[in-house]
């Protein structure tokens, strides 16, 4: 049962484990670092749909339904599903999973979902509220830059501060303790931050006060320090978030965490070789590194326990036009390797 | 002692990398160039052609705005705009794009309230705008020609 520990951070006690994860992605990402990690690779980003939003529907789907296969469950086993992505009413998740008759929690946190979905599923299994719950959310490039910025083919020029929202669904399927299995230790749900970046082209400077917060307050709730773990790992805060990040932490909490961090943003691309200006973003960068690149490493015991701290630019392209800043929130979830693994 | 906005904010602009103007303006410079001279070719093409002065006026922007859509409908144009900037976007090339990818974008709302409703999102502004200021100019030479 989850034991609050500190102010902010819940200690599940029980350690539910990731029984199953699955990673699916786009061209682009398929062509990057990451190539050999995704569980499948599609090379046309409109999955043979008649849209971008069907699209990114089929490819969370795709992505629960192999990570379901992958621990060894079908969805009538699994009590919850929790999970969004970026579209507006979250339709991307809900038409995308309609079909599989699990109860849903659907979520929006923006790029920080996967944390989030990943956060709350453990602790309703740590809770014995569920047996089984998914976790999953996804972004598209086309689906993203229609709702938020321009057409496709729009003649455009992007600053070198803006990031590219990939085309890649995470799902990871949560159950009981399993000695073979990754695990869950902790969670901290972060609070919304806003130190009044308005520029919806440099998301990263935007999140990055609220990773910091997030990664502050789990230090200080558990008595721990960066040196404790084998990587900390944000979502989506590109070059310049991570390096503004490093800067707060330093600054603000006397934390260095230059050692041991990278960010979702910076794995999935080959930043310059594909031209994505300063990284990767979307709910499916973190949802789709971490459950394919990091849970293998976790696994195999390259890495003993990493903190993914998913961050969300919390903004609408109403609010934007209206002038306001944006609100960020960052949530951090413990993951483990398997007791089993040395 | 936490980091407070304004802080936050020189930070910002510290750690974020500007755009490479010089190279910017230098591209645009060029590519813009090359748009409008060959807009100068088709004048005189069109001119050899024996085409008359108001014919050839309307025939150069015609061909220009063909081919941008050709181009944005196989999608090259925005490939190079990305590099041309400003040099794709101020000669009637960038209007054309602006009317044309959104044409493509929201078919998938319908003819009407997806291709029809959003073809002028980008370009409306632009439209709206240029009109009035086609009115304030008009009235102040109109004044002016009181005199």
């Amino acid at each position: 049962m989850a034991i609050r520990q500190g102010r902010y951070t819940l200690n599940l006690t029980t350690r539910p484990s990731i029984l199953g994860n699955a990673a699916v992605v786009g061209k682009t990402e398929g062509e990057g670092p990451l190539s050999a990690e995704f569980d499948h690779i599609y090379t046309d980003d409109t999955l043979g749909e008649i849209s971008f939003e069907k699209a990114e529907s089929t490819l969370q789907r795709e992505a629960i339904i192999r990570a379901l296969d992958k621990a060894g469950k079908t969805p009538a086993d699994i009590d919850y599903i929790l999970a969004g992505d970026l579209l507006n009413q979250c339709i991307g998740t809900s038409f995308g999973i309609r079909e599989l008759g699990i109860p849903f929690l659907g979520l929006y946190g923006a790029c920080s979902t996967m944390a989030l979905s990943l956060g709350l599923a453990s602790v309703l299994v740590d809770a014995k509220a569920a047996n089984f719950a998914v976790a999953s959310t996804s972004s598209h490039f086309a689906s993203a830059e229609r709702q938020f910025r321009q057409p496709l083919e729009y003649g455009g020029q992007r600053p070198p501060t803006a990031q590219r929202t990939a085309t890649a669904a995470g799902a990871s399927v949560v159950g009981c303790s399993d000695p073979n299995k990754p695990c869950v230790e902790a969670v901290t749900f972060g609070k919304i931050m806003d130190l009044g970046i308005k520029d919806a082209n440099n998301m990263g400077a935007a999140m990055a006060p609220a990773a910091a917060d997030t990664i502050a307050n789990f230090f200080t709730d558990t008595a721990t320090s960066p040196a404790d773990y084998d990587l900390i790992l944000t979502g989506d805060l590109g070059i310049v978030g991570s390096q503004l990040l490093k800067e707060l932490l330093q600054k603000d909490h006397n934390i260095d965490i230059s050692r041991n961090h990278t960010d979702c943003g910076l794995l999935i691309y080959d930043i310059e070789g594909q031209d994505v200006h300063a990284g990767g973003s979307g709910c499916g960068c973190a949802g789709s590194v971490f459950n394919s690149y990091i849970l293998r490493r976790i696994c195999e015991g390259d890495l003993k326990n990493v903190l993914l701290v998913a961050t969300g630019a919390l903004m609408s392209p109403t609010s934007t036009l209206q002038g306001e800043s944006i609100p960020s929130v960052a949530h951090a979830v413990l993951v483990s390797k398997p007791q089993n693994v040395s | 002692m936490s980091t407070t906005g304004k802080e936050y904010n020189e930070m910002t602009k510290k750690a974020s990398p500007p755009s490479p103007k010089v190279m910017d303006i230098l591209k645009a410079f060029l590519i813009g160039g090359l748009i409008c001279a060959f807009g100068q070719a088709l004048n005189a093409l069109y001119t050899m052609a024996h085409l008359s002065e108001t014919e050839v006026k309307a025939a150069v922007p015609v061909t220009l705005i063909v081919l941008t859509a050709i181009l944005t409908g196989i999608g090259v144009f925005d490939k190079i705009a990305k590099h041309a900037g400003a040099g794709t976007i101020v000669p009637i090339t960038g209007f054309a794009n602006s009317i044309v990818s959104p044409a493509m974008e929201f078919q998938a709302e319908g003819r009407i309230l997806g291709t029809g409703a959003k073809l002028f999102t980008i370009a409306g502004p632009v439209i709206a705008y240029g009109c009035s200021a086609a009115v304030v100019y008009g009235l102040i030479i109109y004044i002016f020609g009181l005199y």
